[in-house]
């Protein structure tokens, strides 16, 4: 059953080393506060799983915790590159990764299959794409009732996922709206799930009833860290921070600065540092 | 590289590319050049058309350029916003786009893209950020525009990696590997207009931008360029359509400059 737990021991008590861990946010609700805590808490041969790796992975690989990569788009959105993880599968630094690489519909449709319980997804993709080449897992399967091939690919089935998302009620229900993503689903598909929120409420009894929710028996522990998603956004909360999403391509474009920078904005800091970090941009939402 | 005074080549490339959608387009919409170009034509000729963003934003009205594809304003503007696997699903696979609109970091004369790797995919000189959505979308969309800035590097003879097929050794390469999509069917560069051959399927310019030469356009491109016999010239920007690119652009750099100094990315 879900535990209400301060962010540190939840992490602590859900992710190991060697772990395959999923933190899931499509652009919005990324789980930065959660990404940091396991940062300092140093975990080591992580296999990362995500659509969008975005800066909280490269933030990983360049901390050296990533012994895998398993992703469909390793960029900064609108930026351009990420500089870490591309530092580690050009030069192995600073250590090598291995990569297992998909398109958005490849790894939208194995969380769907994990959270569905089945072995693997079975859809229409990859036609001509080189990725089947460089990846043995991206095979085939031909309909017993067209005959047509179609793509498929291993279910994804994390040991831990780690979301954010609006609200959870005293019970451990989860509210998540805006741009859903794929966290219902990357949820769904793990053993463990921890998720951070923005706020607490006694119920939902006044919001309309199909926003999303995940119920509290779905999810091992709930961490409430106001900001914990910056400098991705929550929707209804505060905006994205698309300056800091600039300002990343230069601090990760270097290996001191990027040290530095971790060392004073994540190694030494705390997950109840992040609600001051949004101040300016929640009067903006 | 500017083609003529009053605009540049590259406002003209985002124009020419934006007259290219229709009023009843229900278009999957990357990101850089291709949505400033859906956008403009949305804020001039094309009010009704549908764009819809990977992160699910079915319908979206932006009023400024998103530096990602899941900016909150997307959802705010959206007749409805999905899930992930509901976007490639129902939407994108179950063939209720239009147009997929790309851009490209090398393409070929046949319109298959690469953004993955540049150099060898185990060993890569430069590795990219991969397809994301592209590969579905480029066999999915009933048809794929492309837009790209023209250089020697972008534009190659043989691509390093496939990311999306387009028509692969051209001909009909696509039916052959079972795909009934249309594919490329428009290149819009920062110097020209291209439409496939209908046999080979090999890009032809059918149009040059102003003031552009057929010599720059073959000094830019890194496989020898068809015209084609009839060659037009592409109609520069209209004032209406200048001022509303440029006003995008300018509320845009505003919002993603005044966010905040990201003090803790």
């Amino acid at each position: 059953m879900v535990k209400f737990l301060p962010l540190k021991q939840a992490v602590a008590e859900n992710l190991n080393d060697g772990d395959t861990v999923a933190f899931e946010g499509f652009t919005h609700l990324i789980p930065t506060a959660a990404a940091h805590e396991a940062i300092r808490q140093g975990f080591r041969d992580l296999t990362l799983i995500r659509m969008t790796p975005d800066l909280i992975y490269d933030q990983m690989i360049g901390m050296g915790m990533a012994k895998k990569i398993i992703f469909s788009y390793v960029g900064n959105p609108g930026v351009g590159l990420l500089r870490r993880a591309r530092d580690a599968i050009e030069n192995g630094f600073p250590r090598a990764i291995e990569i297992e690489e998909h398109s958005h519909a490849g790894m939208a449709n194995a969380y769907e299959a994990g959270a569905a319980g089945l072995p693997c997804a079975v859809f229409r993709g990859y036609r001509g794409a080189g990725l089947a080449d460089v990846n043995p897992n991206i095979r085939s399967v031909t309909c017993p009732f067209t005959g047509e091939a179609l793509a498929a690919v291993p279910s994804i089935r994390p040991d831990v996922t780690f979301i954010h998302a609006q609200k959870a009620d005293r019970k451990g229900n989860v509210l998540v709206e805006g741009i859903i993503g794929i966290q219902k689903e990357a949820v769904l598909a793990a053993k463990r799930a921890v998720v951070t929120v923005e706020e607490v409420v006694d119920n939902f009894d006044d919001l309309h009833p199909n926003l999303t929710v995940l119920p509290r028996w779905t999810i091992s522990a709930i961490s409430v860290v106001p900001g914990g998603s910056h400098p991705s956004y929550a929707h209804g909360y505060y905006v994205r921070d698309n300056a800091a999403y600039l300002e990343w391509d230069e601090i990760a474009a270097d290996r001191e600065k990027f040290q530095a920078w971790m060392q004073a904005n994540v190694i030494n800091r705390t997950a109840d540092d992040f609600a001051s970090r949004v101040e300016h941009l929640r009067k903006a939402a | 590289m500017s083609v003529q005074p009053g605009f540049t080549a590259n406002e003209m490339m985002t124009i020419a590319a934006s007259r290219a959608l229709k009023n009843d387009d229900v278009c999957f919409v990357g990101i850089g050049a291709p949505s400033a170009a859906c956008n403009v034509a949305r804020l001039t000729h094309a009010p009704d058309i549908t764009l819809i963003y990977e992160s699910g934003t079915i319908g979206t009205a932006p009023d400024v350029l998103p530096l990602s594809i899941g900016d909150g304003e997307l959802c705010e503007t959206a007749v409805t916003t999905v899930a992930v696997p509901e976007m490639f699903r129902y939407w994108l696979q179950g063939g209720r786009i239009s147009i997929g609109f790309l851009g490209a970091a090398q393409l070929d004369k046949f319109g298959n893209i690469n953004t993955t790797v540049i150099g060898d995919y185990f060993h890569p000189k430069t590795r990219l950020p991969g397809g994301g959505g592209a590969p579905e979308i480029a066999t999915s969309s009933k048809e794929i525009y492309i837009t790209m800035a023209q250089t020697k590097r972008g534009m190659v003879e043989k691509i390093d990696f496939f990311t999306s097929f387009g028509h692969g050794e051209g001909g009909d390469h696509r039916q052959r590997l079972g795909i009934d999509t249309a594919g490329p069917t428009l290149l819009i560069t920062d110097l020209a207009i291209w439409k496939p051959d209908p046999a080979s399927k090999e890009f032809t310019v059918v149009s040059l931008h102003p003031g552009v030469t057929r010599q720059q356009v073959r000094e830019t491109c890194g496989w020898v360029v068809k015209f084609a016999e009839a060659l037009d010239e592409t109609p520069a920007p209209s004032e209406l359509e200048l001022k509303t690119l440029r006003d995008l652009q300018a509320r845009t750099k505003a919002a993603h400059e005044g966010t905040g100094k990201g003090k803790a990315a």
